[in-house]
């Protein structure tokens, strides 16, 4: 990545990546739960099903373990556990996006990946300041399509976040 | 100097660095009273590099240092003045202050500028008192930073010519301003035509100067890129070019007009059919040693692999056989050829590869092994009647993988030898200043280990060979009162055993003190008996701050070191082993794995879970019977065996695996044995013994308890490598939450 992400204030969101001349940018959207997210198209690697995951005991319960990627060993989290959402399965639909942040590779499960969309600087509306089970500070914005609401969320943020016990020197 | 060669100076710290090593082996074997003259020539040589590329590179300080040197090595190559012990040790304790210029240069540590000034001065009193008017190449040459061997005047019209071409380096043909100032360092040897100034492709110049071939190599190389640099003398100078010794180089085979010119004179030659331009450097050297008019008749040897280095030929004709001789050139060639044969056994042809990109090709070979070991592993179901000539290609595939894989590790290999050059010098400086006589034999350095191990094995080692020195060989008196030699020995050997490299340290000192050891072991409250095995107490000297040295001297006995040693030993997969027999010496067994990335490994099945545990610290596994596992209170189980009573560590508890054999009676318990403490794992089952090849779970993830990496089976699963005194370190803590 060529950019940093240099902060969480609504000034600096929207300013970082992908950006094109109007300041739209593109967001890969997907659903947990009920819910729409949407994250920077260029943390995404790829996109792949769930399986196979070697365990890692005495982790936090949202980190599913460990997989192989063509040689490279990449730690799994379900942020479907990491939210706290109640109706967590794996089936052969369930899907794994692979993200390179940060100079590391991790993968994240989600219930499904709906499409890639771009916004425009006007759609996208500073967060709400609140706390929840997204901490506020990963939390870059609100993006509206049609009827659509889209969390927008900065998953370089979130997944390097202490309470995410994926780094060293995090929670373990 | 303005240019900016920051860019080069990572190829000088490297070239500097091998020359200091090679003059000081050299240093250390010489013969002093009677010094083999190519050996002192070697020796000049690797100064005179280092004060040459210094004084380009405007560390001047180092220039100082190896001007002096220089000039008292040439005093004792001329046999002017005669090789003393005084000159010798001098020479090694330069060595280390340009060693420590050199490192401060690197910007690691501080330049220690008043052990520079005192050994210039020593040096300059050894000229002194060697020769008096030792002097002759005037000032130092630092001061003349820009032409490091400018050499005394020469008439202006007798100053030889010299063509120089190379191809620049990217950056410095980038940079006009670097190619500016490398034209007026040349032109201030003497006189300089620019034919092409190589903006666009190889450069071109014309030299004239009395400072040598060399001078200009010496200018010009750091710019030029590996192999394109070429020096050809021009046309003879002067009239009285018939006393003076010409230089004749031909870089190709088929011998060129000017050669055959030269065999028709009567005058001195210096004849040279080099492989590669690199070796017209060292020869134009020799033939200018050759002022006066000495014959070097050389045919380097048809040999373009070994690429010789320059400093690496050193044919040398006596003046006087070359005279006598002048119409049988072939016996002179067959006694230079002999010297210039030694000489290419020395030398490598090697390139420079950055570490990186071995490591990169090494995971990807891994990689490839293990989608072999997945096709392997789907062709097992198939019919291998109906697909004969698929099963016939899987195998010649695993073959070849393992061919590939093999020879790709080799390249991550290094003969020991890099380690154990630097012991000599050790042993030397140590036995000296112990007032002890030894002798160090050392043999195996060929055997060859992974360069990252060859990285961590040199401390420990010295260690171990202080140790040997200090503690093991006893005082000459002592010795002689014992009935042996007064010069004790002290042997390294290496050695490969089964995918393991052995490292042997012996001395034929007093051996270890059984009754000091145990007594005290014994002050330092360890739980110690008489009745324990020399085995084990041997391993008492391990301990964390353990010495049995009655005073504290500088070489050792404040009980830091072994501890360390066995620690970084231990951290390498290794483990070291002592014996020692009263009066007849001791031997320290070091055994490391031949590599880092490679792991031999048992894996387990807990529950539906693998994983892998590294075969070194299993010592049996064994099925327990009931009558051998008794409950301790609320500690949990310990089960006996051979007398032993060891905890046990049910591993399903450890990391939680749901559905795993509880029933000790169904499972399988494996005796390991991990810094210093015994313990046995329960396990649902053995699965099978594999190589595997580590991966770091830390790149994308952290470090994990009880894991130290991960590895991929044959199936493409994630398996984790356990981390044995991590596992027991997190048994007690359970233990002690239970508790």
């Amino acid at each position: 990545m060529l950019q940093q992400i240099t902060g969480s204030s609504p000034a600096a969101m929207g300013v970082d990546v992908a950006q094109d001349a109007l300041g739209a940018q593109e967001f890969l959207t997907f659903t947990l739960g009920e819910e729409e997210y949407a994250i920077d198209i260029l943390r995404v690697q790829e996109i792949r099903g769930y399986d196979a995951v070697t365990r890692i005991a005495n982790t936090p319960h949202f980190i599913k373990g460990v997989i192989n990627l063509r040689g490279t060993i990449v730690p799994i989290v379900d942020l479907r556990l990491k939210f706290n959402l109640s109706d967590v399965t794996y089936s052969e639909f369930t899907v794994v996006i692979i993200l390179s942040v940060a100079e590391r590779v991790i993968g994240i499960v989600v219930d499904s990946v709906s499409d890639v969309i771009t916004l425009s600087a006007e759609q996208v509306k500073p967060a709400p300041q609140f706390s929840s089970s997204v901490e506020g500070d990963h939390l870059k914005g609100i993006g509206t399509v049609d009827d659509r609401m889209l969390i927008i969320i900065d998953i370089e943020r979130l997944l390097l976040s202490r309470s995410m016990g994926l780094t060293e020197g995090s929670v373990q | 100097m303005a240019i900016d060669m920051s860019q080069f100076y990572q190829v000088f710290f490297e070239e500097a660095a091998e020359h200091l090593a090679d003059m000081e082996s050299l240093l250390v074997e010489v013969d002093i009273g009677r010094p083999d003259p190519e050996e002192m020539n070697a020796i000049f040589r690797a100064a005179h590099s280092i004060k040459g590329s210094s004084g380009t590179f405007g560390f001047n300080d180092m220039t100082e240092v190896t001007h002096v040197m220089e000039t008292l090595l040439d005093m004792v190559r001329k046999e002017e003045a005669e090789l003393t012990s005084d000159i010798v040790d001098a020479c090694l304790d330069a060595g280390d202050v340009l060693r420590n210029l050199l490192a401060a240069h690197r910007g690691e540590g501080e330049a220690n500028r008043e052990a520079a000034a005192d050994i210039c001065e020593r040096l300059e009193a050894l000229c002194k008192a060697a020769g008096g008017s030792s002097m002759q190449e005037g000032q130092p040459a630092g001061q003349t930073s820009a032409a490091p061997a400018a050499a005394p005047d020469a008439a202006p019209a007798g100053r030889p010519r010299y063509q120089v071409e190379f191809m620049p380096t990217d950056a410095a043909g980038r940079d006009a301003e670097v190619m500016g100032n490398l034209h007026q360092a040349l032109a201030e040897l003497g006189a300089l035509d620019v034919l092409e100034n190589g903006d666009t492709g190889a450069a071109r110049l014309i030299v004239e100067t009395g400072a040598g071939r060399e001078a200009i190599a010496g200018l010009v190389e750091f710019l030029a890129q590996d192999g394109s640099l070429s020096i050809t003398p021009l046309e003879a100078p002067s009239a009285d070019a018939e006393d003076e010794a010409y230089g004749f180089f031909d870089a190709e085979p088929p011998s060129s007009p000017e050669v055959d010119s030269a065999d028709d004179a009567n005058g001195a030659y210096g004849f040279f059919d080099a492989p590669a331009a690199q070796m017209d450097v060292g020869a134009a050297q020799i033939a200018q040693d050759d002022e006066d008019g000495k014959y070097g008749f050389f045919e380097a040897v048809q040999t373009p692999a070994d690429g010789t280095e320059a400093t690496n030929v050193t044919p040398f004709e006596k003046p006087t056989q070359a005279r006598t001789e002048p119409s049988q050139p072939d016996r002179a060639k067959d006694k230079a050829a002999a010297p210039a044969r030694g000489a290419t056994k020395g030398g490598d042809s090697s390139i420079r590869v950055s570490v990186e990109k071995v490591d990169q090709m090494i995971n990807l070979v891994g990689e490839l092994v293990i989608t072999q070991a997945m096709l392997q592993q789907s062709a097992s179901e198939i019919d291998p009647v109906v697909f004969e000539r698929l099963m016939a290609g899987l195998g010649q595939l695993e073959r070849n993988t393992r061919d590939l894989q093999e020879s790709v590790m080799s390249i991550r290999m290094m003969p020991i030898s890099v380690v154990f050059s630097r012991f000599p010098r050790v042993v030397r400086d140590i036995s000296r200043k112990l007032d002890k006589k030894v002798e160090l034999k050392m043999s195996g350095e060929n055997t060859e280990l992974d360069k990252g191990l060859i990285e961590r094995i040199t401390d420990p080692l010295t260690h171990l060979i202080r140790n040997s020195l200090d503690h093991g060989i006893e005082s000459p008196e002592r010795r002689r009162a014992a009935g042996k030699p007064e010069t004790g020995t002290i042997t390294l050997n290496a050695s490969h055993q089964s995918g393991y490299i052995i490292i042997e340290v012996g001395d034929d000192g007093a051996g270890l003190p059984r009754d000091k050891i145990l007594a005290k072991a014994k002050e330092r409250g360890l739980n110690v008996t008489d009745t324990m095995s020399d085995a084990d107490v041997w391993q008492l000297i391990f301990e964390p701050g353990f010495s049995t040295a009655d005073k504290i001297t500088d070489v050792s006995g404040r009980g830091v070191g072994m501890d360390v040693v066995k620690r970084n030993i231990a951290d390498m997969g290794g483990s070291v082993e002592i014996e020692s027999m009263a009066g007849v010496g001791t031997r320290m067994t070091v055994r490391l794995p031949l590599t880092l990335a490679i792991l031999d490994g048992m894996s387990v099945a807990v529950g539906k879970e693998t994983y892998v545990l590294p075969l070194n610290y299993i010592i049996e596994s064994l099925q327990p019977e009931t009558a051998q596992i008794r409950t301790l209170s609320e500690f949990g189980h310990v089960i006996q065996v051979r007398g032993e009573f060891l905890p046990v560590i049910r591993m399903h508890e450890v990391f939680g695996v749901q559905n795993a054999e509880t029933d000790f009676m169904k499972g399988l318990m494996i005796v390991v044995e991990a810094s210093g403490t015994k313990v046995a794992l329960f396990i649902d089952a053995l699965l099978g013994q594999h190589q595997v090849v580590i991966k770091s779970l830390d790149t994308n993830f952290r470090r994990v308890q009880g894991i130290s990496g991960a590895t991929i089976m044959g199936d493409g699963q994630v398996a984790l490598i356990l981390d044995v005194s991590g596992v027991i370190a997190m048994s007690r803590g359970q233990t002690a939450l239970a508790a």
